[in-house]
Parts: C-alpha cells; sequence; structure tokens
C-alpha cells in the first residue's frame, strides 16, 4: 500500500510537471496563473498521498499551507494585472438575483 | 524503492524548473515561475523530513515573497531597464552558480557516513523544555538570541521599506492599493477565506510547541489573510503610523527582550527561562511573535507609503 | 476486511490519478485561456476528491480523517472562487486587447 500511495504521488507529480511544461512552452499569457492552480491542486494530491503512504499527519498541515497559500498567490496575482484598477466586469452572472 | 523514483523525480523536474526560470526572458513568467517553484520546494522538504521548513516555504516562499516579486514585476513593467546584462555575463554568473551547486554536492557526499549532528543531544534535552516539537526547542531554548535577532532583522527591513517613501509623503499610507476588479467574487474570498485561515494560522502557533508549526509559520498565514482583505478592500490600509500598528510590530521582540531579560534575574543568564515555566514562557513569546512577524509581513508586502493619487 | 478497504483506497485513487491525467491533457489540448481554466480546475478538484476518499478509508484515526476531508473542502472552496477570478480576468485583459 505504501509502495502504491508513493507511485501514485509520482504520477500525479508527472502529470503536473507535464501541465507546468505545456504552460512554459505556450508563451506569455494571462494564463500563466494557471500554472499556480496546478501546483496548488496537484501538490496537495502528491502531499496527501505522502501524508498517508509515511503515516505522518502533520504532512497534512503542510497541504493545507500549500492550498492556502496557492489560492493567495493567484489572487495577488490577478490583483496586480494592469487591467486590474480599471471598471469592474460586466460578466454575464447567473448568480446574482 | 518508489520513494527513490519519486525522489529523483522531484529533483529533477526542481532543477528542470529552476534552470527555466533563469532562462526565460519574460519577468512576470519567471515571477509566476518562481512560485511554483518555491510551492513544488515544500514537497522536497517533505521528503527530507523537514516538515517546519516545508511549513515556512509553502507560506514565505509560495505566497509571501510571491506577492512582493509580483509587485515589484508590476512595477518593472513600466520602468525602462537600466542596466542590460549580455549574454557571456549571463553565462559566467550561470557557470558559477552551478559550480557553487556542485561544490555544495560534493561537501555532502564527503561526508562520513553516519554525519555528524546536534539532533540526537536537542531531542534528548526536549524534556527540560516541556516542549514536543525539536525545531521549537532550538528556536526558542538552544539558540533563542539568534531567534530573538531574526525579528528584530524583520522589523529593519520593514524600515528599509518604509524608507523608499516617496518624498515629501511621509507618514503615508502603503501602496497597497485595492484595484476594482471583480467586485462580487473578491469580496466573496476576502469574506470567507480569512475566518478559515486566521483559525489555521492560530493553530499553527499553537500547535508549534508540539508539533510542526509555529510563530513564523502561523503569523505568515495571518499576515496573508490580512493582505487578503486588503487588497480586495474591505478593510483600508493603515497609515504608517498609526499606534495600534506600530505597537502590534514591536510587541513580538519587545516581549522576547523583556522575558530576556527576566530570565537573567531568574535563571541565571539572558533568555534564561526558569524550568518549571519553560513552557508557558515560550508559548507567551510565541504569541507575541505570531502578532508581530503578521504585521511586518503584511506591511513589508503592502509597500513603501506612496501619494494617493499614484494608482 | 483491511482487504476490501486496501483494494477501494486502490480503486479510488486510480481513478483520481485518472483525473488528473485528464485534467493535464486538458491543460495542453484545449484551445483557449477560459476551456483551459475549466479543464484545470474541475477536473483537478474531481481527481482530489477521489484520492481523499480513498485516503480515508487508510487512516485510523477520527482526527486525521477530519483533517484529510477539511483540506478537501477547503481546496473546493478556494479552487472554486479562484478560477472565478481567474476567469474574469482572463474576460477583462481580453477585452482591453
Amino acid at each position: 500500500m505504501t509502495d502504491f500511495l508513493v507511485l501514485a504521488a509520482c504520477f500525479v507529480m508527472a502529470m503536473v510537471a507535464l501541465g507546468l511544461i505545456g504552460i512554459a512552452v505556450r508563451g506569455p499569457g494571462v494564463d500563466l496563473i494557471l500554472a499556480v492552480q496546478l501546483i496548488g491542486s496537484g501538490g496537495t494530491a502528491i502531499l496527501l498521498l505522502l501524508a498517508v503512504a509515511t503515516e505522518t499527519p502533520p504532512i497534512i498541515d503542510v497541504a493545507l499551507m500549500l492550498a492556502l497559500l496557492a489560492a493567495f498567490a493567484a489572487v495577488a496575482f490577478v490583483a496586480s494585472m494592469p487591467g486590474a484598477t480599471g471598471g469592474k466586469v460586466e460578466v454575464a452572472d447567473d448568480s446574482r438575483p | 524503492m518508489m520513494s527513490f523514483t519519486f525522489d529523483t523525480a522531484a529533483a529533477l523536474l526542481i532543477v528542470a524548473m529552476g534552470g527555466w526560470i533563469v532562462i526565460v526572458p519574460d519577468v512576470t513568467r519567471a515571477v509566476i515561475g518562481f512560485i511554483v517553484y518555491g510551492l513544488m520546494l515544500t514537497i522536497v522538504w517533505v521528503r527530507l523530513s523537514a516538515v517546519d521548513v516545508a511549513l515556512t516555504e509553502a507560506a514565505i516562499g509560495g505566497g509571501l515573497t510571491g506577492m512582493l516579486l509580483i509587485n515589484a514585476a508590476g512595477r518593472l513593467r513600466s520602468a525602462r531597464p537600466v542596466l542590460r546584462t549580455d549574454a557571456p555575463v549571463r553565462f559566467i554568473a550561470a557557470l558559477l552558480c552551478a559550480a557553487v551547486s556542485v561544490s555544495l554536492a560534493a561537501v555532502i557526499f564527503m561526508l562520513p557516513s553516519p554525519a555528524p549532528s546536534l539532533a540526537p543531544l536537542a531531542v534528548e534535552n526536549l524534556q527540560q523544555t516541556g516542549l514536543g516539537n525539536p525545531v521549537a526547542a532550538v528556536l526558542f531554548a538552544y539558540r533563542a538570541l539568534d531567534t530573538l535577532l531574526e525579528k528584530v532583522v524583520l522589523l529593519l527591513a520593514l524600515l528599509s521599506v518604509w524608507s523608499l517613501a516617496t518624498v515629501g509623503f511621509w507618514p503615508g499610507l502603503p501602496g497597497l492599493r485595492p484595484p476594482a476588479l471583480a467586485g462580487s467574487t473578491l469580496d466573496f474570498l476576502a469574506r470567507h477565506l480569512p475566518p478559515y485561515g486566521i483559525i489555521f494560522g492560530v493553530y499553527m502557533c499553537w500547535n508549534g510547541a508540539s508539533e510542526p508549526g509555529g510563530a513564523f509559520q502561523g503569523g505568515t498565514v495571518i499576515a496573508a489573510m490580512w493582505l487578503l482583505v486588503m487588497i480586495a478592500g474591505m478593510r483600508r490600509v493603515p497609515s504608517i503610523d498609526e499606534a495600534w500598528l506600530r505597537r502590534s510590530l514591536v510587541a513580538g521582540p519587545a516581549i522576547f527582550v523583556v522575558i530576556g531579560f527576566a530570565g537573567m534575574m531568574v535563571a541565571g543568564s539572558f533568555l534564561a527561562y526558569p524550568p518549571d515555566h519553560a513552557k508557558l514562557l515560550i508559548v507567551v513569546i510565541e504569541v507575541a511573535l505570531t502578532l508581530s512577524i503578521a504585521a511586518v509581513l503584511g506591511l513589508l508586502a503592502a509597500g513603501p507609503p506612496v501619494p494617493e493619487s499614484r494608482p | 476486511m483491511t482487504v476490501v478497504l486496501d483494494a477501494l483506497t486502490v480503486a479510488a485513487v486510480v481513478i483520481g490519478a485518472l483525473f488528473f491525467m485528464a485534467g493535464t491533457v486538458g491543460l495542453l489540448r484545449f484551445p483557449d485561456a477560459l476551456t483551459r481554466l475549466h479543464a484545470l480546475t474541475k477536473v483537478d478538484n474531481l481527481g482530489l476528491g477521489f484520492i481523499v476518499a480513498g485516503l480515508l478509508l487508510q487512516t485510523g484515526e477520527l482526527l486525521v480523517a477530519l483533517k484529510l476531508a477539511g483540506v478537501w473542502l477547503f481546496v473546493q472552496l478556494s479552487a472554486g472562487i479562484v478560477a472565478q477570478l481567474v476567469a474574469q480576468a482572463i474576460v477583462q485583459s481580453r477585452r482591453r486587447s
């Protein structure tokens, strides 16, 4: 079971790596921030798998920290984009009453 | 066997990411790459059984330094480059960096097989401190002076950032301005995330006495939540001369120093703890430091005071 | 009993890892920043959910299980909201250009 979980972590890491390579190759664009999202959810999965594989519960705290700060980094990036100080976006928003 | 594969793959990925960040010409991409690199490094630290460092790497390397670099990259976008480095210079720089890395690797491989380490001693004397986490014991009992000086260095760094204030606008509001983007979504995030983030930060500080965690990690999480609230415009950015702000900044190191001097009278030397109350004092210091670290890091990321009309 | 739990864990983790693979494929192949964001956040989160479900069967302690579930809930919340933010930023940057 331990080996299997570490293998799964390896596989997820490979998928994350492939995604990162794809983003890196694509060139400058606004979807760079997708890389942070990718490592956020992928890294959380890897850490949780490692936590159970090595039976070390504190690693779950690291996973939570990673998820939290990846979200924060994404927000900081979006807030810094050049158009961010413009007007509000009129996007069709079904959730608003 | 499987662990070896994982570790090797992680090491290769890290090196490749590092190389890409150095090579890529565009600053914005390099900064994003650096944030992703920091978050990936967290996994590497976990594999090295350094969970406390992993927490700090995710918090500082991923989130906070990320925000600092993002802001710097944003400012560089509008500035004209002053210094241009040509390919030969960059090549030599890369060569020197690689030489440093190779030397470090060689030193590690040349260490005797059970490498000399103070870790067993640190764990042995843990009971006297009343703590369960050897890293906390090193930070607050064995090397408390270093920790105190680090916090003072943080304050000095903040003063350096403040010294970049626009002339004539001291004291003023730090340059962090809420963007007018995405009204409802950012509001929603800034309303719902910080409560959990703050609870997690407090948990990190409290738990750091017996499990991986501590004041630094907890303080950084709280700083990130504060920054999020300011970015969303839910709370105004405080002017740097507000009394509560200045008191929070100083509280941590001040309490640390006071306890240190009290230790001189009660237990014999600066920063010595009386044996029965060691854990209590350390917890008090950690709580005060969490507050100060949150304030310092939040202000570091908010930037130097700028005039209000500038976007 | 443990054999059954192990088998379920293996199945759940494998499904989760496959979802991660699907997410990466979407990230690499979809034509557009918004569709890539879609693939990344929805599919990767689902993968994480399956992995967490599998890991829950492996832990013996209640506190650890609660923490795992907590991490998953948190990632759902934050990734979902950050995805909305990034999408609005993408739309805004298109509108400017």
